[in-house]
């Protein structure tokens, strides 16, 4: 099968890259880039562990194919720190403890960045079904919740 | 030097304060490495082809022209993977489950297997293995498999554990019971007596990551495996067993693991992916899809219960009685046996008896999720309570404390209790504001109580100290949510010295001695109890370099807040001596400095929980909501307690999902209907309440630091007070778990048709 050649925007930078016709962005990112950030939980757009923000637009990159990000700007949880500071998101995480096993947590924090940047304060219910196409198995949710709506705080402060 | 285990009642400067846990940057950034986020030189990609029967014979699989595909590396079957098993009919089952060898025995069971150079080449080569099937009638409910009639799913089997040595197979591999006095008699002296039979569906652990090793075996007869699980040690005996190696030649390495709650503690494509490396030459990755976890890894059992129980006017309960029916694959199991123990281990009890049955059903091979077995059978219990306290006209809450176990209680299940937790968090229950909030329209309130054993096992730890003074311990229980963190804090604890000094690792198989897997919410009790005694022996090592630096005795050093202080007047102006200073010093005073610990961290303090549930159901669709939750357990002693309070959120989700939503459906085929997250639903974020915790703290006195497991008990309570408040809310006893929608609507209008 011939590659398909694909020039986009990952966290601010130029990449290009050869890829199959069938091959779902998400692959692409893990196999052919080395970000292996985004994780396949299930691979039918169910369970939100491999969101990318992709033009603004919050997607599960396992149903996005790698040729569709010609000419797209995606962003990745390995974008979100500058340097070696965190983001206010990632900071109020860890100290949440909003994490257990922690391999939903680079979805959840895309999803959760992607919903403050619509809407900056959000509501309790807001961010419950804002990050409801995300699954976590081992939180129950409730630090998550408690995480988004401290670094929705601190954000609108910044 | 021996070490004690007892708890000792010191006040704690680290244990019990809430640090960020060591790994945690590398889990927000994306950094932290999974079972699939590893990859090495050359590596194939390994696929496995899968029964789509419930139960067919094998006749014969014909591989040659998936072989002949280019960019195939190997194609194996079950004659890949000779029984090595030498008469270990448990270790048979594994072997068996890995790759069918002469019948497929569910939907989804492992028949052949490729490695190809990618995905879409093995994708295309398991499209061209042909396998002959011979389809067999099957069986996949529990109560059906245990029918006279029911299609046999193994004939060698013949019922273990009654009076008489049966004639004839069956699918009940084993019958087993537990309890004291006499039942007969103490249903005499009832007033009441509740019976009722209940039954739950299969669920999974539901883990997001699903299962991925990377193996290279290589020509010298060393092997390397990647892998996510709970316990890499016991993989690599699986494993070098089946694959006929020698363990210290298997070098096991455990990935970050992406959720485990017990289905991580079984090889399943381990094995496979070893034995395609050997074929091949090359590393092979083998990740499973989540289609292939639903229906090939180990979903918990699915359960039919009846229960009985009496009791006098006064609320004493006089005799309980249980029947506990199990599904546990196609394979045996003991997860009726653990139900029947658990069931009645929360109440004081004169006569009791529960009789456990272990079932073969055409499903796939039952693994442990969390609490195994406890849930269903505190569900068919609890319930039962509930309904004889209302007939008694007694609170709940009260019939319970009047019944509850005690500090000397005997057990249902056997041993006499030491200090326990079940009567303080019914207390605390009683006492929380949420039992005292009112309720609204179609809303329903309702608790119930739950236990788990926690297990200890053997544990192996190394604890080094840098010639800096920094601490790197390294442990061999796998870290499934935190524990990296407690077992620092606890080093630093012990250590007296600051949690930011110390760094813990999760060391490979060649690095430490064997552990046990971390499951029976042992992790941080075991773990804790090696690296305090670990700490101990580094800090008589400390000792003994202070010593040498100050040129006086030993006994003269004692170790006191990370210090070496020199006692008694002729050295009173010797001042002390930190571990950084001493570390600094190593290299003239003697070498490095560690400590090392190898123990069976026996005492694992039995734990209790209560929980309190409110729900709203939809009379006209049967939708239930869950608007308020509380947790009340027994920690022993929190190590950090954010991660205890997220053990308790993340059981009473799981318990909830299992209550309301998530079971295994079978087609009459026998197929799986449901293989993945949209159509087995698991709970998300808008569907919960908040999670409010209430840690308690009874010291258990087998550990130094009073730490129970904490992991489990919070899955066993949820069932039950879900199904109690349900029933208030509908105005109908729930007795079929899930009780989803339809479920819901039938029962009340069965109820409303009397």
């Amino acid at each position: 099968m011939a590659g398909v050649a694909v020039s986009t925007t990952i966290n601010g930078d130029s990449v290009e890259y050869l890829c199959q016709p069938d091959e779902t962005l998400l692959d692409v990112l893990r196999d052919r880039l080395g970000l292996t950030g985004a994780k396949e939980g299930c691979g039918t757009g169910d369970c939100g562990a491999c969101s990318v923000i992709l033009d603004d637009r919050l997607v599960c990159s396992c149903l996005v194919l790698g040729a569709e990000a010609e000419g797209r700007r995606i962003e990745t949880v390995e974008g979100m720190a500058h340097g070696d500071k965190l983001h206010p998101l990632q900071q109020k995480f860890l100290e949440h403890a909003a994490l257990q096993c922690g391999i939903c947590t680079p979805g959840f924090l895309i999803a959760a960045k992607d919903l403050l940047a619509k809407n900056p304060d959000p509501t309790e219910e807001e961010i419950r079904f804002g990050l409801a196409g995300n699954l976590c198995r081992c939180t129950g949710y409730d630090k998550i919740v408690r995480a988004v709506q401290d670094a929705a705080h601190v954000m609108k402060g910044a | 030097m021996n070490f004690d285990p007892r708890f000792s009642g010191r006040k704690f400067a680290s244990v019990g304060t809430r640090p960020i846990r060591p790994d945690g940057v590398d889990k927000v950034t994306g950094r932290a490495r999974y079972g699939a986020d590893f990859n090495m030189a050359g590596q194939l990609v390994g696929r496995v082809l899968r029964s789509p029967h419930a139960h067919a014979k094998i006749r014969k699989i014909d591989t040659s022209k998936a072989e002949a595909l280019a960019g195939v590396k190997a194609v194996i079957t079950a004659a890949d993977l000779p029984d090595l098993t030498d008469g270990d009919a448990a270790m048979y089952d594994i072997l068996d489950n890995c790759l069918a060898r002469t019948k497929a025995l569910y939907d989804g069971h492992a028949v052949a297997a490729v490695a190809a150079v990618d995905a879409h080449t093995a994708r295309q080569a398991l499209k061209l293995i042909e396998v002959d099937y011979e389809v067999l009638p099957h069986v996949t409910d529990v109560d059906e498999a245990m029918a006279h009639h029911a299609p046999l799913i193994n004939d060698t089997v013949f019922t273990e554990g009654l009076e008489e040595k049966p004639v004839k197979p069956s699918n009940v591999t084993k019958r087993s019971q537990f309890g004291h006095g006499d039942v007969h008699q103490g249903f005499g002296h009832a007033d009441f007596i509740v019976e009722r039979s209940f039954k739950t569906e299969q669920t999974h652990q539901g883990y997001i990551e699903p299962h991925a090793c990377v193996a290279s075996v290589s020509s010298d007869g060393t092997a390397e495996l990647w892998v996510c699980t709970q316990g890499h040690f016991v993989y690599r005996q699986h494993c070098a067993q089946l694959l006929g190696m020698e363990a210290s030649k298997l070098r096991v390495t455990s990935s970050e693991i992406g959720g485990g709650f017990g289905g991580k503690t079984h090889v399943w494509a381990e094995p496979v992916a070893l034995a395609l490396s050997r074929k091949a030459g090359r590393p092979v990755k083998l990740v499973m899809t989540r289609d292939e976890v639903f229906r090939a890894s180990g979903p918990t059992s699915a359960t039919s219960i009846d229960v009985k129980i009496g009791a006098r006017k006064d609320g004493t309960i006089t005799a309980a009685e249980a029947t506990l029916r199990y599904s546990s694959g196609p394979y045996a199991g003991a997860w009726a046996e653990v139900g029947a123990m658990t069931a009645f281990a929360c109440y004081k009890l004169d006569n009791v008896k529960t009789v456990g049955y272990e079932v073969l059903v055409n499903r796939p091979k039952t693994a442990a999720y969390r609490a195994p077995s406890a849930p269903m059978a505190a569900f068919a219990v609890e319930s039962a309570v509930d309904e004889l306290a209302k007939e008694l006209g007694i609170d709940p809450v009260e019939f319970r404390i009047r019944n509850a176990a005690q500090e000397g209680t005997q057990s249902s299940y056997g041993p006499v209790y030491g200090p326990i937790g079940i009567g303080p968090t019914l207390e605390a229950a009683k006492n929380h504001a949420h039992m005292k909030a009112p309720l609204k329209k179609n809303q329903g309130r309702g608790m119930a109580c739950g236990f788990w054993f926690n297990f200890g096992g053997q544990t192996c730890t190394d604890l080094n100290i840098g010639m800096d003074g920094s601490v790197s311990l390294a442990v061999g229980t796998v870290d499934v949510g935190g524990s990296r963190a407690s077992l620092s804090l606890v080093a630093a604890e012990e250590l007296g010295i600051d949690y930011s000094q110390v760094k813990a690792i999760v060391a490979d198989t060649s690095s430490l001695g064997y552990n046990d897997m971390t499951d029976g919410s042992r992790g941080t009790f075991s773990s804790s109890m090696a690296t305090i005694s670990a700490a101990r022996n580094a800090i008589k090592t400390l000792r003994e370099r202070a010593a040498q630096m100050w040129d006086i005795s030993v006994d003269d050093v004692a170790w006191e807040q990370g210090h070496a202080v020199a006692k008694g007047e002729k050295h009173g102006n010797l001042g002390k001596l930190s571990l950084k200073e001493i570390a600094a010093q190593s290299g003239k005073t003697g070498g490095p400095i560690a400590g090392h610990s190898e123990l069976v961290a026996d005492g694992a303090g039995v734990s209790f929980a209560t929980h309190i549930c409110d729900v709203e159901v939809d009379p006209e669709t049967g939708a239930t909501r869950v608007i308020r939750y509380t947790v009340v357990q027994d920690a022993g002693k929190a190590v950090h307690p954010t991660y205890v309070e997220g053990q308790y959120q993340g059981g009473a989700a799981q318990g909830i999902g299992w209550a309301l939503n998530e079971e295994y459906i079978y087609g009459k085929d026998g197929r799986l209907q449901n293989a993945g997250f949209l159509d087995y639903r698991i709970p998300v974020c808008s569907d919960l309440p908040m999670i409010d915790t209430q840690i308690l703290e009874i010291p258990n006195p087998n550990h130094p630091y009073g730490v129970r497991g904490v992991g489990e008990t919070s899955i066993v309570p949820p069932l039950a007070a879900i199904a109690n408040a349900v029933s208030n809310a509908a105005g109908v006893r729930m007795t079929h778990i899930p009780m989803s929608p339809p479920r819901i609507l039938a029962a009340i209008e069965a109820e409303r048709e009397g």
